[in-house]
């Protein structure tokens, strides 16, 4: 039995995982952290569909120039994206410094909406 | 094209970039007036540039393979990032910048605070969004996209002081990202069937066969992406909230030329990549529902706010909805229409939100009410918020008058005569909001709306002292330089003819491939045709936009309808309904995001 | 029933993206055996400029270009968390009284942080000077060099750290690291064969002269991701400090 739908099926698995998170969340740190979550996903099914069976890194080193490897454009989109990912949730965490600072509260379902906030009192 | 014009996509770039890094090594050593200048030239040189290439380009496309890799080095095929540029994308571009430009010179006299932080990020934003126009390639495109992201959360987020600043920006942030990852996903979707990334070369190979459900998740995921950034309906909450708190310039920017780059993306999508796979009639009817809902749910929302800032991002929902209603032809004429309703777009909003921040730097508020009649005899302002609104119905002249034609044009081609009046109707309902507000604001009309409840509680304006009224008038300058710029959009025949070369060449897809892929070759010619623009019809619906804009400003003022309980229960319910809808809290927005992810998925992967 | 509403608005889109993308996935061959034309060009042409480590060769040299979104980004968000993080003036005032004391350090600790100090500095700098020949280069190794930092922090004291962050010296680290990537870019450009171009000889694959620009590439970005960690490490440490005593008074 081949295993070899297996890494996409992780990936579709994590992905859900972190949307979980992100829809049930009730702490602004957990929602980061999920989207980080859903940001892993998308490495790992770039590096599954990068991934050769049989091939080994494409770093020409210390092996031949015929071995078979893993496609190195993958794993540089995936390098790329890990850096955004860091980067983004680094802003993401001030911003939830702030919020928790100004706020008062992390949870995103007692964040008072802005809409509420500017909303007419019309009805009455 | 030849000479220093062929360098000029990258530069369009880089030069920003350069710019903004230098500023973010130096700025604390700098006064802050030498980063003002530095930044203002930087993005004058900017907008230079994308007037020049837009010039320059003709009825072609500049082609640039970067880092030396043309699809014949090394002789294994195009292994680098192609940058295109055609006119659409410079004039594009050209928007951008005049926007940057247009914030750094309404905040010289405030944000203190941040001082060359926030010019760099400008910057940076700014190059982000010329990345991304000029972007032939799938994952650079993804790249620049994210910078956009990245730099735009930090600039809405600045104003640490102010609650919802913070708070809205973070909702910013967290959508953005996730769209751009369902994106990222997209793209590793036809990485994996294609083996590409460049736009010609996956096009082709998606080509070679009938189209699966995989090509349409991807497509579904690339479209969440862009229409996440345009704030397409469900994927709109964030811009209500970020647009209603950021700061001004961020405001005009976001708002002008980053939910453009949405709509674009969408359009070039599908003409480089899509077309031919995917079925058009299903992608038709897919974006025109999309662009009607947009268009109506923003239209009447924003009448329904009194928050000026949050009126006018509504707006800009409703605006997107028309441009993709434009894009949603899938045709020649209606992408062209929605590009220079998208143009004429930045040179109103734009304005408006700058207008809107002097409002809120000399009266440390932006609420409807409490402004009543506190805009009397500030005449720069007034006439600012008076042409904006005018312009938003598409008074003929004025900037938004030959993108709305246009649309109405290409939509009544198309035998869609009800979308026609989804474009009027969107016209008049934010038109009249925004005259309203005028008329409430500067001239004290109609009944005062301070009698019948508390003023709100105020804002923190961006500026510590309210400022006077020669600093608000240097302040106003940039808006009225906009909107002038608007109606030399509107109006002259030279950027009319230019327009319709430009459409053609966005539309033809080959020549794109053709450009991309094999650069020795000549470009085919492309046959222009540019649609008649001042038209009986097109003047006609122009002003039953207007007369209606007007009527929604005057029923709102004086009419009967005003008192609270006099609306029609059903009506009440209904603007209740969506108001508690619009109360989406970041967990709803995460869940109407990926809930409309889901049905686009459903229905394209069919 | 509004609390339900995101849950039931995921699962709903959710399930829709979980029956589409296990069909679209379905159409694929198994991981493995997905075929890759651009990866078998571009370790062509990492050879065609002597570049051992095809990742880098496309990560700094075919695709260049994303890698400066990249490093902007990077700069972007470190910027932009110094922004987000200040302290403004009124904070500053209320916290006059309050002073970041030395903090209790065992000795244990110090010894570590002296010990590991130079290893990690030279760890740091092969890891970014052997990046187009093995896996590695200017990401990694800033990081690497920015944790140096931090077992200075350790070791010595915070305010050493403190001293060179409030200089400014790390912001204009930081922006010159991406500036230079600029730089070397533009010099492509103006040697001819355009932006980014890997206009150096580019010597002999394996050896650590080879791949041309790679090296200095990858020296800039070094310079800017590792200024950038430390700048955005502290400014978090110290919300951290800040945050207990504000609740403290």
């Amino acid at each position: 039995m081949t295993l070899d739908w297996l890494p996409y099926a992780v990936a579709g698995w994590v992905f859900l995982a972190g949307c979980y998170g992100l829809v049930t969340s009730r702490h602004l740190v957990h929602t980061v952290v999920c989207l980080s979550i859903v940001q892993s996903s998308t490495y790992l099914l770039l590096l599954a569909i990068g991934w050769t069976r049989g091939g080994t890194a494409p770093v020409y080193a210390d092996i031949g120039r015929h071995r078979k490897v893993a496609d190195p454009v993958v794993q540089a989109m995936t390098l790329t994206d890990i850096v955004v990912g860091a980067a983004v949730t680094a802003l993401l965490l001030a911003l939830t410094v702030q919020v928790a600072k100004r706020r008062g509260s992390v949870d995103p379902r007692e964040l008072r909406s802005l809409e509420e906030e500017s909303r007419e009192e019309r009805a009455g | 094209m030849s000479g220093p014009a062929e360098q000029l996509p990258v530069l369009l770039v880089v030069v920003p970039l350069a710019g903004g890094a230098l500023l973010a090594a130096f700025g604390h050593w700098l006064p802050r007036v030498v980063a003002d200048a530095a930044a203002a030239v930087v993005a004058a040189a900017c907008a230079g540039g994308a007037g020049w290439l837009a010039v320059a380009v003709g009825g072609g496309r500049a082609v640039q393979w970067l880092g030396g890799w043309t699809p014949t080095t090394g002789g294994a095929g195009p292994a680098g990032i192609a940058l295109v540029a055609d006119r659409t994308a410079a004039a594009l571009v050209l928007a951008a910048a005049v926007l940057v430009l247009a914030g750094l010179v309404f905040s010289w006299r405030f944000l203190e605070e941040v001082s060359a932080t926030y010019h760099a990020l400008m910057l940076v934003f700014l190059a982000a969004m010329s990345g991304f126009a000029v972007a032939g390639d799938l994952f650079d495109a993804f790249v620049w996209f994210e910078l956009m992201g990245a730099a735009a959360y930090a600039l809405a987020g600045m104003r640490v002081e102010e609650p919802r600043s913070v708070h809205a920006a973070l909702e910013f942030g967290v959508v953005n990202t996730l769209g751009g990852s369902l994106a990222l996903v997209g793209i590793a979707l036809l990485y994996a069937r294609t083996g590409e990334l460049n736009l010609a070369l996956v096009g082709e190979r998606l080509r070679e066969q009938p189209a699966d459900a995989l090509v349409g998740l991807a497509f579904a995921l690339l479209l969440v992406g862009a229409l996440v950034k345009a704030a397409a309906v469900p994927f709109h909450f964030w811009t209500a909230d970020a647009e209603a708190t950021a700061p001004t310039p961020v405001c005009a920017v976001l708002s002008g030329a980053m939910v453009g780059m949405g709509v674009y993306a969408v359009a070039r999508w599908w003409r480089v990549v899509f077309d031919g796979v995917l079925p058009h009639d299903l992608v038709e009817h897919l974006l025109l529902t999309l662009g009607a809902v947009t268009a109506l749910l923003g239209a009447v929302m924003c009448v329904w706010q009194r928050h000026v800032k949050r009126l006018l991002a509504y707006s800009t929902i409703s605006h997107v909805g028309v441009a993709l209603l434009g894009v949603g032809l899938l045709d020649e004429h209606g992408t062209a229409a929605a590009i220079a309703y998208l143009l004429g777009h930045a040179c109103t909003k734009g304005p408006l939100f700058l207008g809107s921040g002097v409002l809120l730097n000399q009266d440390g508020t932006v609420d409807e009410h409490a402004l009543f009649g506190r805009g009397r005899g500030r005449w720069f302002t007034f006439s600012v918020f008076l042409v904006g609104g005018l312009g938003l119905a598409g008074l003929p002249g004025l900037g938004l008058w030959w993108g709305k034609e246009a649309v109405e044009h290409s939509l009544s081609t198309a035998g869609l005569p009800w979308l026609v009046a989804v474009v009027v109707a969107a016209g008049a309902l934010t038109s009249g909001a925004v005259l309203r507000v005028t008329a409430r604001v500067f001239l004290g009309l109609g009944v005062d709306p301070r009698q019948r409840r508390e003023p709100r509680p105020e804002e923190e304006p961006e500026e510590r002292a309210p400022v006077g009224y020669r600093i608000a008038a240097l302040m106003v300058t940039p808006a009225w330089v906009l909107l002038g710029l608007g109606v030399v959009l509107a109006t002259a025949p030279v950027l009319h003819r230019a327009g319709g070369t430009a459409a053609a060449v966005f539309a033809d897809g080959k020549g794109y491939a053709e450009a991309v892929l094999h650069p020795e070759s000549p470009p085919a010619a492309v046959v222009a045709h540019e649609p008649p623009v001042w038209t009986m019809t097109s003047l006609a619906l122009a002003a039953l936009t207007v007369v209606l804009g007007l009527a929604v400003a005057a029923v709102a003022l004086w009419g009967p309808l005003l008192r609270a309980g006099r609306w029609p229960g059903r009506v009440r319910a209904v603007v209740r309904g969506l108001h508690e809808l619009h109360r989406a809290d970041l967990t709803e927005q995460v869940g109407w995001l990926l809930l409309g992810a889901g049905a686009l998925a459903v229905v394209l992967a069919r | 029933m509004r609390r339900q509403l995101p849950l039931v608005l995921g699962v709903l889109g959710g399930a829709a993206l979980a029956v589409t993308g296990f069909r679209a996935l379905a159409a694929l061959p198994g991981a493995g055996h997905v075929p890759h034309p651009y990866g078998e060009r571009a370790v062509a042409d990492a050879f065609h400029h002597d570049t051992a480590n095809a990742v880098v060769a496309v990560t700094l040299d075919q695709r260049g270009f994303d890698t400066l979104g990249e490093e902007l980004i990077l700069l972007a968000a470190a910027i932009g968390t110094v922004l987000l993080l200040r302290r403004l003036t009124a904070e500053a005032e209320e916290d006059a009284p309050h002073e970041y004391g030395p903090g209790e350090i065992f000795e244990g600790v110090r010894l570590v942080g002296y010990v590991l100090l130079p290893v990690t500095l030279l760890v740091g700098g092969y890891v970014v000077l052997h990046g187009h020949l093995s896996p590695g280069g200017g990401f990694q190794g800033g990081t690497v060099l920015a944790s140096a930092l931090y077992l200075a922090y350790l070791a010595a004291d915070h305010r050493t750290l403190e001293r060179l962050r409030t200089a400014g010296l790390l912001d204009t680290a930081e922006g010159l690291g991406a500036f230079g990537y600029v730089a070397i870019g533009l010099a492509g450009l103006v040697a001819g064969s355009g932006f980014l171009a890997d206009w150096l000889p580019t010597g002999t694959v394996r050896d650590l002269r080879s791949s041309g620009t790679l090296p200095l590439l990858n020296v800039s970005i070094a310079v800017e991701v590792g200024a950038a960690f430390v700048l955005v490490v502290a400014k978090f440490l110290e919300q951290a400090i800040l945050v207990p005593r504000e609740e403290a008074s």
